[in-house]
C-alpha cells in the first residue's frame, strides 16, 4: 500500500485518505456564461502528467494539496491548502444576464 | 510396483532420511481411496513417490497423466483435492494422519480417465480453437459448448459443507525484509543484523537454507553442509533477525507493503527496504512427451532425495547443458540409482570437477545430443525410456537416434530468475544475451536483489551479492555499514542456461505450458496468426494463464516468439507480473471480518424495550418495538401513538455540527440554498444542500444560538460527507469560522404528539414552553429535568414536537426521565418505520430516498427553500441554468383508496404510454388516513386530479390518484399547537 505524506499527520497509509480530484479554479459564477460553467462542473482535464489534486486525511478531516504524476502514480509533494488559497474569497452579486 | 503405470521408486519407507521428514513418526493417509504411509514432514508428493505413486493428476485439456516436477510448488500439475479444499499443491501440502487426498480433473478414475481420449484429437484442437470453432451460430457458445467444456475442464470441486476455519491478520514493520532464506538471503540477513537493523527473513520452505539444503555445489558435496551450519550459527547470534518459515510473500505493493501468508494468517508488513533473494526457477527442456510422470527437473530430483529421502527412480537419464546436471547424476549415483546416461546438449563437455567425477563414476556421457522424445508406458502413465539423437543445429537433430530404457529423466538446462516480485515493484526484465538468461534491471529505490535472482550462481558470488544488497539497504537506512563489499569476481552465470533447449517433433506433444496443454506448434501458430505481441499471444493461446502463471513456460515462449518474430529476447520479455504470486485463499484475505457499527447512546434502552433493530448505514436503529411477527401491528400502533398521544424517537443518528465565528451565517448562506444572514437568534431554519451541479445532497435544520454560533443537524447518512464538504469549501473560502462535528457528542430524542408539551412541563424546565414564547421553528438552550439541553421545535412527523439534544452521556438519563414523566400520557418509544410513515403522511421528503443523484429542487417541490437573490450558494449557478429548461419530471403525491388494489412498492415504475416516466420513492398504508399514500416521480405536467399508472412488482398495472404531497394536516395546524 502506498504511503502518503500528510502535511498535518506525516506519513500514513493511502487507505486513510480520499482523493478530492484535480484542483480547478471556480470561475466567478456571476460573470460566467452557461457553457463555461457547465464545462467547469462536468468536465475534467484528466491529463497524463503532473497534476495538483485535493486529498483529505479522513480520520482528521484535513484537506491539503498534492502534486502527483498520473503516469507513474508518484506523489511528488504535499502541502497545506493555504499556500494556494491565501485570501478570503468573496462572490459578486448577479448581473443583469443572470438574475 | 503396487499399481499399473506407477513405477519408479523402490525406497522402502524404513530406509528414508531427509531434512524435512521425521522417520520416527509414521503418518497414514489415503490417495484415491487407497491407504499409504509416510512420515511426519512428508508432502503428499514425497509420500506418494516413496510409495511408487507418480500419477497425481490429469492435465487440463487432454487429460494426460501428470506428476510432480519441481517439488517447489512451481507447477500446476500436482494440484489435488482434499476433503474440504480443492486445488491444493501436493508438493507443498504436508500429510497428516487420516488425510484424504484425491486426484482432480478426470472422468471415471485417475488411473483410467475416460476423457484421455481427447488427447488423440489434439491435432484438431489448434491454438485459438475456441475462438475459431464455437462462435457460430450466435449464442451457441453460452447455450451448448461452454457447459460441455466447463464439465470437461475445470479443476477441483468446492465442498460447500467445509467447516469454518479461524483466519486472522497481523501487521508488521521492519527496517529490512528479505524474501528468500537461501545462502544469499541469509548472507544479507547476517550483514544487516550485525549492523543493528530490524530484519525479517521470509522463507516459504519449512526450513531455511534454500539450495544449501539440497543442491550439490561441489563434486565432493561438502561445501553446502559446512556453509549451512556456519550461516545458521551466525544467524542464531542475531536476535534482531526474525525468521518466518513456511511463509509466502505473495506480492509487492507500493512503498514496500508486503502480504506474507503463513498458514491461516495474513501478515501485512511494511518494510523500509526489501531484499529479494527468491532464487531462480529451473526450466524444463522442450521435447516430445516432456510431460510424462517421471520427467523431472534436476533440482526437483535433488529436493526429493535430500529433503524427503525418496529415491526418485531405478534407472535415470540426465538431460543437461550445465554442471548442475552432473551434480544431479552424482547425487543419484550415490543414492543407488542406476544413471544410464548423461545427455549433454553442449557440443563439447568441459573438463571440471563434476564432469570428471561423473566420468570416474562410470556414467555414460552423450555430448552434442538431445532427448528427442520420451517413451511412455501404456496410457502415457509413466516414462519408460528416452530416444536420444545427435544435435544437428538449433532445435534440430538427426534421425540416427537410439533408445535408452529408464524410469526417470532429469532436466538441467537452465533457469529463469524468480522475477515476479521484482517486476511487480516496477523493475524491468532484460536479457543477458551472452548467457541466454533473463536479467532483472531498473529496480526502484528501496528494492534490491541478491543471489541467483540477480544472476549469481557461484556460491561465493551468491554470498557477496547478499552482503552487497544489505550494505546498500543499510546505507539508505542511515545505519553504519563500513566499506562497500567487493563485487563478485565471477558470477558463475556462464554456461548455466542453454540458449535453445527446444526440440520440436513431427508428431508434436512437446509441451511448452503444461497447465494449458500447449505444445510448441501452438506458440508458433499463434505468432503466425498475427498474435506476435506476448500479451496478445497469452490471451489468444492461453500460455501462462494457468495456475503456474508461466513459471515454466515464460522463458521458452519468449524464445520461440523472439525467433518467430525476429526480435530480441529483451524486446519480448514476459507478460505483466501482477499480485498475487501464488493462489491465495479468500478466507486469508478476509481474515476475521471487522464490520464497524455504530450504536446510539440509547441503544441499550431499545434492546430492553424489545426493539427489532435494523441497519441504517453503519448505525443500528430500532425499526419498531416488538417481534418480527408483529411488525405491521407495532408500526400501526406507534404511528397512532404519535398522532393521538405522545412518543419518543431516538434521532441520535442525525449529524450534528457546530459552526462558530463571525462568518458563521455567511458560511451557511454559501453552503445551503436558504437565507441565514438575517435569521434571528433563537430561530431554527430548514437547511437544503445542493452540490455544484445543483443536485440535492442533504438537508437538516440550523438553529441560531447567538449572533456567531449555529447548531445544525444533517441527515444520518450524510453527516460525514457534509462535514468534510464544509471543511473543503472553507479551506478555499477562508471564512472566519470553525466547524466542529459533534454528532457523537450528543444524544438526540424526538418527542412528538399532542401531549408532548405536557410531558416536558412535568419534567421541569427553565425554558418557557408556551406556544407564544417557544413557537415552531425555534431553538432554546436550557435545563430540562436537570440536564442541560438544546430544544428544537421541529415537526418532521407533523405533530407538536421537540427535538431534545443532550450530551451523549446524559442520553439514557433523559430518555428515562421522559418515559417516566410521560407514563400517565401513555408515552411509548417509536421506531424508524413509524417515523417514515408519519413524515410521508406530511409529505416531507427524505434526501436519498425521495431524491436521487440528479434531483434538483424544482423537481421535488423544494423551490421555496432556494433563494436566488443572494450572491452565492453551492449549486446556484447550475440551478439558474436548470431553471431555463423545462422540468423532465416531478415528484408528486399519490393515493390509492379501497382495499382491493395491489400495494405498490418502492422502486415500482410509473408508466405512461408504455414508457417509463418515473418511479415510486415512498409508499405506505396510512393508519390515520386509511388509504395508501406515496410519493412518485411522474411526468412534469402531472397535477393533483390526474391519475398515474404504477407497474407493480407482479407486473400488473394499477391506477393511483395524484393529490397534494401534504396528505395529512396540510394547514400545519397540529404542529403549531
Amino acid at each position: 500500500m502506498k504511503i502518503m505524506h500528510c502535511p498535518l499527520n506525516g506519513p500514513r497509509n493511502i487507505s486513510e485518505f480520499i482523493s478530492g480530484g484535480e484542483v480547478t479554479d471556480m470561475p466567478e459564477p456571476a460573470e460566467t456564461d452557461d457553457d463555461t460553467w457547465a464545462d467547469y462542473v462536468w468536465m475534467r482535464n484528466n491529463i497524463a502528467g503532473v497534476v495538483t489534486e485535493w486529498w483529505c486525511h479522513v480520520p482528521t478531516s484535513y484537506w491539503f494539496l498534492a502534486e502527483r504524476d498520473t503516469v507513474t502514480d508518484q506523489i511528488i509533494c504535499t502541502y497545506p491548502a493555504n499556500e494556494r488559497y491565501k485570501e478570503r474569497i468573496n462572490f459578486k452579486s448577479d448581473t443583469e444576464e443572470n438574475p | 510396483m503396487s499399481r499399473a503405470g506407477n513405477t519408479g521408486s523402490n525406497s522402502t519407507p524404513e530406509s528414508r532420511k531427509g531434512l524435512y521428514i521425521n522417520p520416527e513418526k509414521k503418518v497414514e493417509f489415503s490417495f484415491e481411496g487407497q491407504k499409504y504411509q509416510g512420515f511426519e514432514g512428508d508432502t503428499i508428493v514425497s509420500a506418494l513417490a516413496a510409495n511408487g505413486v507418480w500419477l497425481l493428476a490429469r492435465s487440463f485439456k487432454y487429460h494426460r497423466p501428470r506428476g510432480a516436477r519441481s517439488l517447489a510448488g512451481l507447477e500446476a500439475d500436482p494440484l489435488v483435492q482434499l476433503e474440504y479444499e480443492p486445488n491444493v499443491q501436493a508438493d507443498k501440502q504436508t500429510i497428516s494422519q487420516g488425510l484424504k487426498v484425491y486426484g482432480q480433473n478426470y472422468s471415471g478414475s485417475l488411473e483410467r480417465d475416460r476423457m484421455a481420449i481427447v488427447g488423440l484429437f489434439s491435432r484438431f484442437l489448434p491454438v485459438g480453437f475456441y475462438y475459431k470453432a464455437f462462435f457460430r451460430p450466435r449464442g451457441i457458445w453460452e447455450k451448448l459448448w461452454e457447459p460441455i467444456f466447463r464439465r470437461g475442464a475445470g479443476l477441483g470441486r468446492v465442498n460447500l459443507n467445509s467447516p469454518h476455519g479461524y483466519y486472522d491478520k497481523r501487521y508488521g514493520f521492519y527496517d529490512i525484509v528479505i524474501v528468500g532464506a537461501g545462502p544469499a538471503g541469509i548472507s544479507a540477513a547476517i550483514h544487516a543484523g550485525r549492523a543493528g537493523a530490524e530484519v525479517l527473513l521470509v522463507e516459504q520452505e519449512p526450513e531455511i537454507g534454500g539450495s544449501l539444503n539440497y543442491f550439490r555445489f561441489d563434486a565432493e558435496n561438502r561445501k553446502a553442509e559446512t556453509l549451512r551450519k556456519e550461516l545458521l550459527h551466525e544467524l542464531q547470534q542475531l536476535p534482531n533477525v526474525e525468521i518466518m518459515t513456511g511463509s509466502v510473500c505473495n506480492g509487492w505493493f507500493a512503498d514496500n507493503w508486503l502480504p506474507i501468508i503463513k498458514d491461516n494468517r495474513l501478515y501485512k508488513v511494511r518494510a523500509s527496504e526489501v531484499i529479494l533473494a527468491a532464487g531462480s526457477m529451473e526450466q524444463p527442456a522442450i521435447f516430445r512427451n516432456n510431460d510424462l510422470p517421471g520427467v523431472m527437473l534436476g533440482s526437483g530430483t535433488q529436493r526429493l532425495l535430500r529433503l524427503y529421502g525418496v529415491r526418485p527412480g531405478k534407472r535415470a537419464v540426465i538431460l543437461t547443458a550445465n554442471t548442475h546436471g552432473y551434480g544431479v547424476a552424482l547425487d543419484l549415483h550415490e543414492a543407488g540409482v542406476d544413471v544410464a546416461a548423461i545427455v549433454d546438449l553442449r557440443s563439447t563437455v568441459p573438463d571440471n570437477e563434476f564432469t570428471v567425477a561423473a566420468a570416474n563414476a562410470g556414467i555414460r556421457i552423450e555430448q552434442n545430443s538431445t532427448v528427442s522424445e520420451a517413451l511412455a508406458t501404456s496410457g502415457n502413465r509413466h516414462i519408460k525410456g528416452v530416444r536420444v539423437a545427435p544435435i544437428t543445429g538449433q532445435g534440430t537433430y538427426s534421425d540416427k537416434s537410439f533408445e535408452i530404457e529408464c524410469d526417470l529423466l532429469c532436466m538441467s538446462v537452465g533457469y529463469a530468475p524468480a522475477y515476479q516480485l521484482a517486476l511487480q515493484s516496477g523493475s524491468r526484465l532484460g536479457h543477458d544475451d551472452d548467457n541466454a538468461m533473463f536479467q532483472i534491471t531498473s529496480l526502484p529505490d528501496g528494492v534490491y536483489l541478491a543471489g541467483s535472482i540477480d544472476g549469481a550462481f557461484d556460491l561465493d558470488a551468491v554470498l557477496q551479492t547478499g552482503s552487497s544488497a544489505a550494505w546498500k539497504a543499510l546505507g539508505r537506512l542511515g545505519l553504519e555499514t563500513g566499506e562497500e563489499p567487493m563485487e563478485p569476481v565471477d558470477s558463475g552465470r556462464q554456461d548455466i542456461n542453454h540458449p535453445w533447449p527446444i526440440f520440436p517433433h513431427p508428431k508434436g506433444k512437446e509441451f511448452i505450458d503444461l497447465d494449458e496443454d500447449l505444445h510448441y506448434a501452438d506458440i508458433v501458430n499463434g505468432c503466425a496468426d498475427g498474435y506476435d505481441d506476448l500479451e496478445l499471444l497469452k490471451r489468444y493461446s492461453t500460455v501462462g494463464m494457468g495456475p503456474s502463471q508461466g513459471r515454466h513456460a515464460a522463458l521458452a515462449t519468449a524464445r520461440i516468439v523472439a525467433r518467430e518474430t525476429k526480435r530480441s529476447m529483451a524486446e519480448i520479455g514476459v507478460t505483466t507480473a501482477r499480485p498475487p504470486l501464488g493462489g491465495e485463499k479468500l478466507a486469508v484475505l478476509a481474515g476475521r471480518s471487522f464490520e464497524p457499527e455504530r450504536l446510539t447512546p440509547l441503544h441499550h434502552r431499545h434492546k430492553e424495550a424489545g426493539a427489532s433493530m435494523m441497519n441504517a448505514g453503519l448505525w443500528w436503529r430500532p425499526a419498531y418495538y416488538g417481534k418480527d411477527s408483529e411488525r405491521d401491528r407495532c408500526i400501526r400502533e406507534e404511528v397512532l401513538t404519535i398522532r393521538n398521544g405522545v412518543g419518543l424517537i431516538d434521532v441520535s443518528t442525525l449529524g450534528k455540527i457546530r459552526i462558530r465565528g463571525k462568518d458563521a451565517a455567511e458560511f451557511l448562506d454559501r453552503m445551503y440554498t436558504f437565507n441565514y444572514l438575517k435569521q434571528p437568534v433563537g430561530r431554527a431554519r430548514y437547511l437544503l444542500m445542493t452540490n455544484e451541479a445543483g443536485t440535492i445532497i442533504d438537508d437538516g435544520v440550523a438553529g441560531r444560538l447567538s449572533e456567531n454560533s449555529f447548531y445544525i443537524t444533517t441527515t444520518s447518512g450524510g453527516a460525514d460527507n457534509v462535514y468534510r464538504n464544509m471543511l473543503w469549501y472553507n479551506t478555499q473560502w477562508r471564512l472566519d469560522i470553525d466547524i466542529t462535528n459533534v454528532t457523537a457528542a450528543y444524544a438526540a430524542i424526538s418527542i412528538a404528539g399532542p401531549h408532548s408539551r405536557k410531558v416536558l412541563e412535568k419534567l421541569g424546565t427553565d425554558i418557557d414552553l408556551s406556544a407564544q414564547a417557544f413557537p415552531g421553528n425555534e431553538i432554546r438552550a436550557g435545563s430540562l429535568g436537570g440536564i442541560q439541553a438544546y430544544l428544537l421545535r421541529v415537526a418532521f412527523v407533523g405533530e407538536l414536537g421537540y427535538e431534545i439534544h443532550v450530551p451523549a452521556s446524559q442520553g439514557e438519563a433523559m430518555w428515562d426521565s421522559l418515559m417516566e414523566a410521560g407514563s400517565s400520557h401513555g408515552i411509548r418509544p417509536v421506531g424508524i418505520e413509524a417515523q417514515r410513515n408519519l413524515r410521508l403522511e406530511k409529505g416531507h421528503i427524505i434526501v436519498g430516498q425521495d431524491t436521487d443523484a440528479t434531483t434538483y429542487p424544482s423537481e421535488c417541490g423544494m423551490d421555496w427553500a432556494v433563494k436566488f437573490k443572494k450572491p452565492f450558494f453551492v449549486g446556484k449557478r447550475s440551478l439558474q441554468i436548470c431553471s431555463k429548461h423545462p422540468l423532465n419530471r416531478r415528484l408528486v403525491g399519490f393515493e390509492i383508496r379501497g382495499g382491493s388494489a395491489g400495494m405498490p412498492e418502492e422502486s415500482n415504475v410509473v408508466v405512461h404510454d408504455r414508457a417509463v416516466v418515473g418511479h415510486v420513492t415512498s409508499v405506505a398504508r396510512s393508519p390515520v388516513l386509511e388509504k395508501i399514500v406515496g410519493l412518485a416521480y411522474a411526468r412534469a405536467e402531472t397535477e393533483p386530479g390526474n391519475t398515474i399508472s404504477i407497474k407493480l412488482t407482479d407486473g400488473t398495472v394499477t391506477k393511483a390518484d395524484v393529490v397534494s404531497m401534504h396528505f395529512y394536516d396540510p394547514q400545519n395546524e397540529r404542529q403549531e399547537m
